[in-house]
């Protein structure tokens, strides 16, 4: 492989502690190789454009930005915004922020004396792969912290922005949301790039994520980057008693993109619900490998995957659901629905349903389908032509996940983005 | 109602029509003028419902020969979307179910394609919820069905009602109500009856499609024509129906020679 270690660590860390998780996942790396089609979570997703190119990390000086066009009008003063990794104080705005939340960059929760340290790289599977990578060079992160029983109603902005001039670069974001017992919060997080030209680039993102008892948390997490980027990404979720966890995962950009989304219930009664939305065209490939895996009783989990593809594009899903003895009255429910739009379009779905419980009530369920002449038709006969009607069409399939994000701004921009979807 | 001086509103002359290569109309020929109602009833496979699905121009029907002029143009010259602009429009026997389109979008974006085509104005949201909300009691509709999706969830007699609802939106020039009537108790029935009739004026004109003689006891037609085997064997007035109610489709289909 290409990406060597050396080519992966920068600069000191700021603290000791973040040495020994480079350590740690550098560790790591000594027994693992970049995973090869052989490898069955690997099986469909072609990483060969990863190890055919050098990527150099970004330089520690920050591009001028503009990113008027990327702020929400619903988070004016709960942003933060980093640039190829790098926090960008200049374009974030934190502001008014009701007693016990806390947002902000790496050093600013230390500062604050979070014990952030508790938490970093201590999810369950931090040994994969490209999570180590990550964690092996990781010098910054986006914390937001919940003290206990605090709510914000304010939706927060965690925004990273790759600029890339000349070379290829290697960005890590990293992501760290701590919701202590009781407290609530909508979080969007979102992965653009305001690159003018077609560079290449690998982002390899992780975001960890920790719910205390009857927390509630509502995660929208976009990508949306250049259709040469490599996109690689993990959302690990550990769910304590009683909280609440609604993902909203959608895919746009990239040239390949994959989302490892990893739900570790650690006490009963937790509620999970995963939305998710690919859309790929031209030679797009997208891959989401979830994993919801219980381990206490009386989890309620619903998870429903849209997947738009296009022209030779390929999307890919493989949905975990573990539910062992110890997860007994485990409510689960998992439904992939995909939309072929061209002859060459392909799909890949895999429901992997793993239950040893026996009081339980599971199902999943995966379609295929494409636009039907009859639904073009019916909207012919009534004065559309048939490009637009099939955008319709596209647009509804679309819109039952787009609706289910809790900012209005966002829903917006992604219903343009989709209405764009045909035009490419 | 028959006026001799009334335009031509559609006129079909000896259609052939098949579908995955099997013919299926077999030399149809009909004029319609304006302000009239026709009927066309027959046995089930006598190509009542291939006959509108061709002229609205649904994409499994191919042409095989004869000639369809609407208002003068040949109207398989025009794409189904033009036939639609234009002012044909077709009410389905089966209405699809589009989930994820409301039904106010929905209707606002076939107005406006309609208005585009003969140049007059079309209307924004606010706009064109007043005018829906006006034509909404020519159906009976709840305001609720608007925000919902497209026919869905919706039973049998609320989809045909909601075609009526975009007939009575889009003014057509001719509607073809392809066997409206399937599946329809009585209440329903008359609702969408009634429905059409307030639609129906001096200017355009109503194919009505049906297999049953009851719908006509609410929509009078003035001309009433029996398919077989892909033509049309006779024509009558009103009365035709009422004698086929009594003597069944055989009556005609048997020994009788083919009307000219």
């Amino acid at each position: 492989m290409t990406l060597t270690l050396s080519q992966l660590l920068t600069t000191p860390p700021l603290n000791p502690q973040l040495q020994e998780l480079r350590t740690q996942a550098t560790g790591y790396l000594q027994e693992e190789t970049i995973p090869t089609r052989k490898d069955e979570e690997w099986r469909f997703t072609d990483l060969a454009p990863l190890l055919t190119k050098t990527f150099t990390p970004p330089p520690p000086q920050l591009p001028a930005a503009n990113i008027g066009s990327f702020t929400l009008p619903e988070a004016l003063n709960t942003r933060l915004v980093f640039i190829n990794g790098i926090y960008a104080p200049q374009l974030s705005s934190i502001a008014d922020l009701p007693t016990g939340v806390f947002i902000g960059n790496l050093a600013a929760a230390t500062t604050a004396g979070l014990a952030v340290a508790d938490y970093l790289g201590k999810q369950p599977g931090g040994e994969e792969v490209f999570t180590a990578i990550n964690t092996a060079r990781i010098d910054e992160a986006a914390v937001v912290w919940l003290s206990k029983d605090v709510s914000i109603e304010t939706p927060i902005q965690i925004l990273f922005v790759a600029i890339i001039e000349e070379t290829a670069l290697a960005i890590s974001p990293r992501s760290l949301m701590i919701l202590e017992a009781g407290s609530s919060a909508t979080a969007i997080e979102e992965y653009l790039d305001l690159s003018s030209s077609d560079r290449a680039y690998f982002n390899n993102a992780v975001t960890e994520i920790w719910l205390g008892d009857t927390a509630k948390l509502n995660h929208t997490r976009i990508q949306n980057q250049d259709t040469t980027t490599i996109h690689i990404g993990k959302t690990a979720v550990s769910q304590s008693e009683h909280s609440s966890y609604t993902g909203n995962s959608i895919d746009l950009g990239a040239k390949l993109s994959r989302h490892n989304w990893e739900i570790f219930q650690i006490g009963a009664q937790t509620e999970t619900y995963l939305n998710g939305l690919a859309m790929v065209n031209g030679e797009q490939e997208s891959d989401t490998h979830s994993v919801i895996a219980l381990t206490k009783p009386h989890g309620i989990t619903n998870q429903l995957h849209k997947c738009i593809v296009d022209d030779r594009a390929h999307a890919i899903f493989n949905g975990k659901v573990f539910v062992p003895q110890a997860a007994q009255q485990t409510n689960a429910g998992q439904l992939n629905r995909n939309l072929l739009l061209s002859s060459t379009a392909r799909i890949d779905t895999k429901p992997q349903l793993e239950i040893t419980a026996d009081n339980v009530k599971c199902s999943h369920g995966a379609t295929v389908s494409q636009l039907e002449d009859d639904e073009i038709f019916y909207l012919q006969s009534r004065g559309l032509d048939v490009e637009t009607a099939k955008i319709l069409l596209i647009n509804a399939f679309a819109v039952e996940i787009i609706d289910r994000i809790p900012v209005a701004s966002v829903r917006e921009k992604l219903v343009v983005a989709v209405k764009a979807f045909r035009a490419n | 109602m028959i006026n001799p001086n009334s335009p031509v509103i559609l006129s079909i002359e000896h259609l052939t029509a098949d579908v995955d290569g099997t013919q299926i109309l077999n030399g149809v020929s009909l004029e319609i003028k304006a302000g009239e109602i026709h009927a066309i009833m027959g046995p089930n496979g006598s190509g009542k419902s291939t006959l509108s699905k061709v002229l609205a121009g649904h994409p499994a029907y191919t042409v095989t020969g004869g000639k369809v002029t609407y208002r003068g143009e040949n109207l398989f010259d025009l794409e189904p979307q033009d036939r639609a602009r234009s002012g044909v429009f077709l009410a389905f026997q089966y209405p699809l179910e589009i989930p994820g389109v409301s039904n106010l979008d929905f209707l606002r974006v076939a107005y406006n394609s309609r208005q585009k085509h003969i140049g007059l104005e079309e209307l924004d949201a606010f706009d064109f919820d007043e005018l829906i909300q006006a034509k909404l009691d020519i159906v009976k509709m709840n305001p609720a069905f608007l925000s919902r999706s497209v026919n869905e969830g919706f039973s049998g007699g609320e989809k045909k009602r909601n075609e009526i609802l975009q007939m009575a939106i889009l003014q057509p020039s001719l509607a073809i109500l392809d066997e409206t009537d399937s599946g329809l108790d009585i209440d329903a029935l008359k609702i969408v009856a009634n429905g059409v009739n307030q639609l129906s004026t001096q200017d355009n004109a109503m194919l009505v499609i049906t297999h049953y003689q009851r719908l006509l006891d609410y929509i009078i037609p003035d001309y009433v024509h029996v398919m077989s085997n892909g033509q049309i064997i006779t024509s009558g007035g009103k009365e035709l129906a009422l004698e086929l109610e009594a003597k069944g489709y055989d009556w005609l289909t048997e020994p009788l020679p083919v009307a000219t």
